[in-house]
């Protein structure tokens, strides 16, 4: 399949992936009326998908450095930005974003803006030069713009700790939806998870997890939108929900003005299961200071444009003028998802606090909440809870509690749609965070295969033998964030927006600079990477441990504090060392420019 | 001056006007996020709501595009851009 003309006919082979899908949809529903159970229809739906995955990843098998590292640089356009916005939007995004959205309103909204503003970011400051540059990695651009092995190194080792904070999330996101629709513990889980993750790159690399991506991308905004879109037109709030929702969003406010956000004594909240939350926040009211959402958006956006396994994205081009028009693309794939999450938190919140509505649990007795199927179901999943904190035998908005997750899980069965999008939901999460793992995991194996093991430590390795190494790497690391993963130390969210803030502390003023100021050189580059990860994980270690923080800086927008130290000392230090020499000036200039040869060769 | 140290000052331009943009509805309009939150914006959602929903994510779309489009027609006016591509 993979062969000849296969770049041609990829809008064919991705259409019939699709309308096969669907028809599995199809098939499914219609096994579901015949009596399938929910249980083999949920199992179905995550084995068919991961099992095709697997079929793209050994079909894209190599033995070829470029077509490894960076697919072969001809991935088109429009391609390249499914395939980002794949490996952008992780078991986060897909699972606990509209959550976010539902329980905290306009303060998480900061993540929305921040998640995609980004991307002008990357556009405008970085993609377009890296792609010009001709590397197969980020550290590889650092090493060679500033020259020497300590600021490959020190690259290598930013990538690493925000890589790496990152994938366990996702590793564990992928063990949570394998245990739930295969029904196995989560210890197995996530294995289960991990071995699905390594098939589709261990064979193929970066061409491997293009593809798949791309496949991960199609079934994961179907299994994202259809649901939506299904649910707005049975409640009737509107055929196309993005545009028709402004009553139901009034509606929610008038019904949080009527209930009031009654809050619950420290003795009454005990009873309720960790991890579970009431509606506290207004739902559309801003509810957030001006510098609160700012700073949060800032730190994400800037994160967004230092985060490695999204620029080695934009290395797969063709061409320059490619990999700009392919930031477009990504950020509207990933649009038709950030754009739906509120709709879906706005239709979820009303169908479960309407009293008018016939799903609206507000209101109701107690006892009659307590014998609804899905309640039952969702209590028993550790995702909802209702508890008469007053006594009067009837549930208030403040005596009902959530999990994040159960936006996007249980909606679908709240209104009533059939269990068959509920598997749906569970393949598009699995897709969503196994698609970002494998970005992740493969940045992190090629950084340290390339840069750290055949640009420092054995720079005469063979191509087979350096691509063997970056394997065993990759299932190194990928067995090693399992391992962490499988110890459930940190919540999903936290450790992404971490992840961010590593990312942006070290790289996102040594990448910009690199192009943006000819006179940056190699000391500073040093002491930007040392000195802003250094201080931004100060900062995090201080406000974890008490430390009050300042200019209201908080442990999830630490980065602005890092990435300040990064510029003031990197631009401090150049300035005081001399400048880079002609060689290094002439290749920034021939950087500036697409037409010419790439800085690096195509094999290197 | 060179051609090349001209397409770059033009390249810086249109870096500076994108980002100046990209300032606007990712930083700029949210410092006024409470004030702007009474109006109604479009399709009858509270404006700031809407804004953190769609409009600013909307508009960053647009903007990359229309800024790959500006970059292109530089580089082709100073002869950098790539030939036979895409």
């Amino acid at each position: 399949m993979i062969k000849g003309n296969f770049i041609d006919n990829l809008p064919k082979v991705y259409g019939i992936y699709t309308g096969g899908f669907i028809a599995f949809i199809i098939i499914m529903s219609i096994a579901e009326q015949m009596g399938m159970t929910s249980k083999t229809i949920g199992i179905c739906f995550v084995a068919f998908t991961v099992a095709i995955y697997a079929i793209i990843g050994y079909l894209s098998r190599t033995a070829q450095a470029d077509a490894y590292y960076v697919a072969g640089r001809q991935v088109p356009t429009v391609f390249n930005g499914m395939a980002t916005a794949a490996d952008w939007m992780s078991g986060a995004s897909f699972v606990a974003m509209a959550g976010g959205i539902y329980f905290k309103g306009y303060g998480y909204m900061a993540l929305l803006v921040g998640w995609t503003g980004g991307y002008v970011l990357v556009a405008s400051l970085l993609a377009p030069y890296l792609r010009k540059f001709g590397c197969y990695t980020v550290p590889d651009f650092i090493g060679t713009r500033y020259g020497g092995n300590l600021s490959r190194l020190l690259a290598v080792i930013v990538l690493t700790v925000a890589s790496f904070t990152y994938v366990t999330a996702q590793i564990n996101a992928t063990g949570t939806i394998a245990s739930v629709a295969l029904d196995i513990p989560f210890q197995y889980a996530v294995y289960v998870g991990l071995v699905s993750i390594l098939l589709c790159s261990m064979l193929g690399g970066m061409r491997g997890v293009t593809w798949t991506q791309v496949a991960q991308y199609i079934v994961l905004i179907i299994a994202y939108l259809l649901p939506v879109f299904w649910i707005s037109n049975k409640m009737g709030a509107g055929f196309f929900p993005h545009f028709m929702l402004a009553d139901e969003v009034s509606r929610i406010a008038e019904l949080e003005a009527q209930f009031g956000f009654v809050k619950n004594s420290a003795e009454n909240l005990k009873e309720v299961p960790k991890g579970l939350a009431g509606i506290t926040k207004a739902h559309s009211a801003v509810n957030a200071t001006p510098w609160a959402f700012i700073s949060l958006a800032l730190a994400m956006m800037m994160g967004t444009a230092s985060l490695p396994h999204v620029m080695m994205r934009y290395f797969t081009t063709p061409s320059v003028k490619a990999a700009r028009k392919s930031v477009g693309w990504s950020l509207f794939f990933i649009f038709l998802l950030y754009s739906s999450a509120p709709m879906l938190a706005t239709l979820s919140k009303l169908s479960l606090i309407d009293p008018s509505l016939p799903t609206g649990i507000i209101g109701k007795s107690i006892a009659e909440v307590q014998s609804i199927d899905w309640y039952q179901n969702w209590n028993q999943a550790n995702l909802m809870f209702v508890s008469d904190f007053n006594g009067n035998g009837t549930l208030e908005l403040n005596e009902f509690f959530m999990g994040g997750k159960a936006v996007v899980l249980a909606t679908p069965e709240i209104a009533g749609l059939p269990y068959v999008i509920s598997g749906l939901v569970a393949a598009g999460g699995m897709a969503a965070a196994m698609s970002t793992a494998d970005g992740l995991i493969l940045a992190i194996a090629n950084a340290l295969s390339h840069d750290l093991y055949y640009k420092i430590i054995d720079p005469k390795a063979e191509t087979a033998k350096r691509l063997v190494i970056a394997r065993v790497l990759l299932v190194v690391i990928g067995f090693a964030g399992a391992t962490i993963a499988a110890m459930e130390i940190q919540g999903i969210l936290g450790s992404v927006i971490w992840a961010f803030d590593f990312a942006m502390s070290g790289l996102f003023f040594p990448l910009v600079l690199g192009v943006w100021w000819k006179r940056a050189n190699k000391e500073g580059a040093i002491a930007g990477m040392a000195l802003g990860l250094i201080s931004g994980a100060g900062y995090l270690i201080w406000v974890r441990n008490g430390g009050s923080g300042f200019l209201g800086i908080t442990q999830l927008t630490f980065g602005i504090f890092g990435s300040a130290v990064s510029l003031v000392s990197m631009v401090v230090v150049s300035l005081m060392t001399s400048a880079p020499n002609a060689a290094t000036q002439k290749m920034v200039d021939e950087v500036r420019v697409p037409s010419g040869k790439s800085i690096l060769g195509k094999q290197h | 001056m060179s051609k090349q140290a001209q397409h770059w000052e033009k390249t810086r331009g249109l870096l500076f006007m994108t980002l100046a943009i990209w300032f606007v509805f990712s930083i700029g309009i949210f410092l006024f996020g409470a004030e702007m939150n009474e109006v109604t914006g479009p399709f009858g959602y509270p404006l700031t709501y809407w804004f953190t929903c769609q409009g600013s994510l909307g508009i960053f779309v647009i903007l990359i595009f229309w800024f790959a489009n500006r970059q292109e027609k530089i580089d082709e006016e100073f002869g950098f851009s790539e030939r036979g591509d895409d």
